[in-house]
């Protein structure tokens, strides 16, 4: 159960070896946390952060997990609530890629499609049935300001993104009043290894800055979170650009 | 019959359940052997600040539904559903010259809730726990059949501060105290620092049947000065005629509006408050005839004041140490204030011997319970370092106030924990009773 101090006792992360989702597990940590559900793809990185999580009252769970198989998801999602009630779920798992490679390999943007937007759309549905069913909990989904607008730059990205928080958004509206907090978050560029490399677009910000916004969102009850906030701002006046103005930005 | 959100006094952490009206002991039965998957848990006035009145996904058991009261104003035993709030018993009672020997706070709870957390009074050093004075409890157990039981049986025991998680109590005999008026006799003394305070009551409470400090837990002044109250019923004997009343009539004042901003209740007003409630106060006064509720029940002229708070609600920090480890009190109010953590309500009392509730939460020492809004920066991690403190000094918090304790806390205090648990897992293998408070501490 999450306590009067929103502090979570049991949480899952699909797609747990994010830097963002590292980020908040660490700000998750405290003397109430219990038990920490870890589904991601096997690899070191997973397994030195189950490490680094467990303690005598934390204890850690890991799960093999694929966002871009389907059919796989209602057994993880059975693993990872066999032991109790979950509070707090995290849909972290996303692929940013570029398009200059999917151009140049259509397979390569059918896949970031699978991941981003099926996947989240298939673990999304799943958990929500179990928080449902819990009456109590929060999903909270990673989004992108990516979603809100394409860019000719990254729109198959973008797109993925658009159809996950139109998903998630609906979620939390069809959710409402069941006891479970849905939380879209929507940060603009943040410093991880998704974006290493890339040129630092303004506003950005580190995977702690978008961690404290969750914890945050979470003790609000949030429904959406803007990283940094002021992106609310941004976007809203982006949204309101001429396309034939937007298309010349050079964002 | 419908879901809605459910949260304590303290509004924090709101879960779904399923709401199952009842109105006799019969749809008790049948709503325990229907009871979800995830169970079922009774709820009375929903005073309790944390979870334990709260059953997310599963059923919870609207128990203002069992009402009745019969009276012997001969030998004051009242035999009272658990539905039956202490203000509709008081409301009865008191002109018939008995008066419910134990109270909290607030009159605004169940028979069924003052069983269940086993509550004190301001009397707990003299008389003991609430349910020191049940002769008797029918209770549903889980498999839904109907059971007296009696001071010194084993789920008398687990059920006096069992959390409703034994059984669902339906009816209660309950023994009352005569009186003669509807007065108390009140002394107050008035203290600039905490250890003249505790020193005062150490040394003088024995003197009282009724003794509580209301402590300024406010951020100006000195750490932990105080306002001691003590006092008994007045008898009719030592007062004038014209003064003699039984009747009790408390009416309530002003509802707090369901729309008050986040915060009002900060820590700039609550140090006001706090301020002005200390300087009020007479340094000495003696004998003053005050009304019952006025004596009791203050906090109970303003309805649904817990609003004031705004959505993000508060908690109550309430805790017992052993005089052996009566610094846990000062310390408690100086990390609190190091924080900017004030509290309106900051009640000190000295408990007396402990029952035999395997739950109850009194032991003898001294106990001090703080309301402080949630959204204090840096209140968890202050919080749990007084819990190890608390442990350290072979204390324990108060299931009905708390909202954030951990299960390692709660075994390490409750020394009976392991009885209770045995017991609950002989009488409800599969769990019918279940609330959000279970599920967090793992009772
Ligand atoms: C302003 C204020 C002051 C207070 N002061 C004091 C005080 O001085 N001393 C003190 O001890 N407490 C005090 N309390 C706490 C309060 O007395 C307890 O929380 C009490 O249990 C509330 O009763 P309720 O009817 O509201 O029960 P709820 O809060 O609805 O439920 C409390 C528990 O009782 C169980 N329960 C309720 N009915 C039944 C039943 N029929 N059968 C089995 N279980 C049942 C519930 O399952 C739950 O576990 C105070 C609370 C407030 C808000
Ligand atoms: N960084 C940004 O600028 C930014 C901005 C807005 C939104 N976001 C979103 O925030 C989320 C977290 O991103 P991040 O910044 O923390 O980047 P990150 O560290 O690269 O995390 C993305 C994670 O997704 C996982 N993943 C990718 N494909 C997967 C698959 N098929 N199955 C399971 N897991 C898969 C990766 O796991 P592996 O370790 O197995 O590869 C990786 O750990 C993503 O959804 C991202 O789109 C990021």
């Amino acid at each position: 159960m999450i306590d009067a101090l929103s502090r979570p006792q049991s949480v899952a992360v699909f797609g747990a070896t994010s830097q963002i989702a590292g980020s908040l597990l660490q700000r998750l940590r405290s003397p109430a946390l219990r038990h920490i559900v870890l589904a991601a793809r096997p690899s070191p990185a997973r397994d030195s952060l189950a490490d680094s999580l467990r303690t005598d009252t934390t204890a850690v769970t890991v799960l093999d997990f694929d966002a871009s198989d389907p059919d796989s998801h209602s057994g993880v999602i059975d693993a990872a609530f066999a032991q109790g009630d979950i509070d707090v779920t995290v849909i972290a798992f996303g692929v940013l890629g570029n398009q200059a490679d999917f151009d140049a390999d259509p397979a390569s943007a059918v896949e970031a499609a699978q991941v981003n937007y099926v996947g989240g759309v298939s673990v999304g549905m799943r958990v929500a049935t179990r928080l449902r069913e819990q009456g109590h909990g929060a999903l909270i989904v990673l989004s992108s300001v990516a979603g809100e607008r394409a860019r000719a730059s990254n729109y198959v990205y973008g797109s993925t993104k658009a159809g996950l928080d139109v998903f998630a958004t609906g979620l939390g509206d069809a959710l409402h009043g069941s006891g479970v907090h849905v939380m879209v978050v929507r940060p603009g560029f943040v410093r991880t290894k998704m974006t290493e490399g890339l040129p630092e677009a303004p506003l950005s910000v580190g995977p702690d800055d978008v961690a404290d916004a969750i914890v945050n969102g979470l003790r609000h009850n949030r429904e959406t979170v803007y990283v940094p906030s002021t992106m609310r701002f941004v976007m809203s006046g982006l949204r309101h650009v001429p396309r034939s103005l937007f298309r010349r930005l050079p964002i | 019959m419908s879901d809605v959100l459910l949260s304590g006094w303290g509004r924090t952490a709101p879960t779904r359940a399923h709401v199952v009206e009842v109105s006799d002991a019969a749809h008790v039965a049948a709503a325990l052997l229907h009871a979800p998957a995830r169970g079922l848990i009774a709820r009375g006035l929903g005073r309790s600040y944390g979870d334990p009145a709260q059953n997310a996904g599963g059923d919870v058991l609207d128990i203002t539904g069992l009402t009745g009261i019969t009276f012997d104003a001969a030998n004051g035993v009242a035999t009272v559903a658990a539905g039956v709030s202490l203000d509709a018993l008081m409301r009865e009672c008191t002109p018939q010259g008995w008066w419910v020997p134990v109270t909290p706070g607030t009159r605004q709870v169940t028979v069924g809730g003052a069983i269940a957390a086993d509550v004190h009074g301001k009397n707990h050093h003299v008389d003991g726990t609430f349910t020191a004075h049940v002769a008797r409890m029918a209770l549903s157990l889980p498999d839904g059949t109907l059971v007296n039981v009696y001071p010194g049986d084993a789920l008398f025991n687990a059920t006096a501060g069992g959390m409703g998680l034994t059984g669902v109590v339906v009816e209660a005999d309950i023994q009352l105290l005569p009186i003669t008026t509807a007065l108390a006799r009140v002394d107050t003394d008035r203290f600039d620092d905490l250890d003249s305070l505790m020193a005062a009551m150490a040394s003088g409470d024995d003197q009282y049947r009724y003794s509580v400090a209301w402590v300024d837990a406010g951020t100006r002044g000195t750490l932990g000065r105080g306002i001691l109250i003590r006092g008994d019923h007045a008898n009719a004997a030592d007062i004038p005629e014209r003064k003699r009343t039984l009747a009790f009539d408390p009416g309530t004042l002003a509802t707090v509006p369901a729309l008050v901003p986040n915060g009002l209740l900060n820590k700039a007003s609550i140090t006001a408050l706090n301020e002005a409630w200390f300087r009020k106060a007479p340094r000495q006064r003696r004998d003053e005839l005050q009304s019952l509720t006025a004596f009791f029940h203050p906090l109970d002229m303003a309805r649904d004041w817990n609003r004031m708070y705004g959505p993000r609600g508060f908690l109550q920090y309430q805790f017992v140490v052993p005089d052996s480890a009566g610094h846990v009190v000062q310390r408690t109010l100086e990390a609190l204030r190091m924080i900017g953590a004030t509290s309106f309500l900051t009640v000190l009392k000295r408990f007396g011997a402990e029952g035999p509730g395997l739950l109850s939460f009194p032991r003898p020492g001294w106990t001090l319970a703080l309301d402080i809004p949630t959204g204090v920066p840096g209140l968890a991690a202050v919080l749990d370092s007084l819990d190890e403190l608390v442990i350290e000094g072979g204390g324990r918090l108060y299931l009905a106030k708390d909202s954030r304790m951990t299960p390692r806390t709660l075994e390490l205090t409750y020394p009976r924990l392991a009885q209770f648990r045995a017991l609950r897992a002989e009488i409800d293998p599969n769990r019918r009773l279940n609330s959000d408070l279970a599920r967090r501490l793992d009772l």
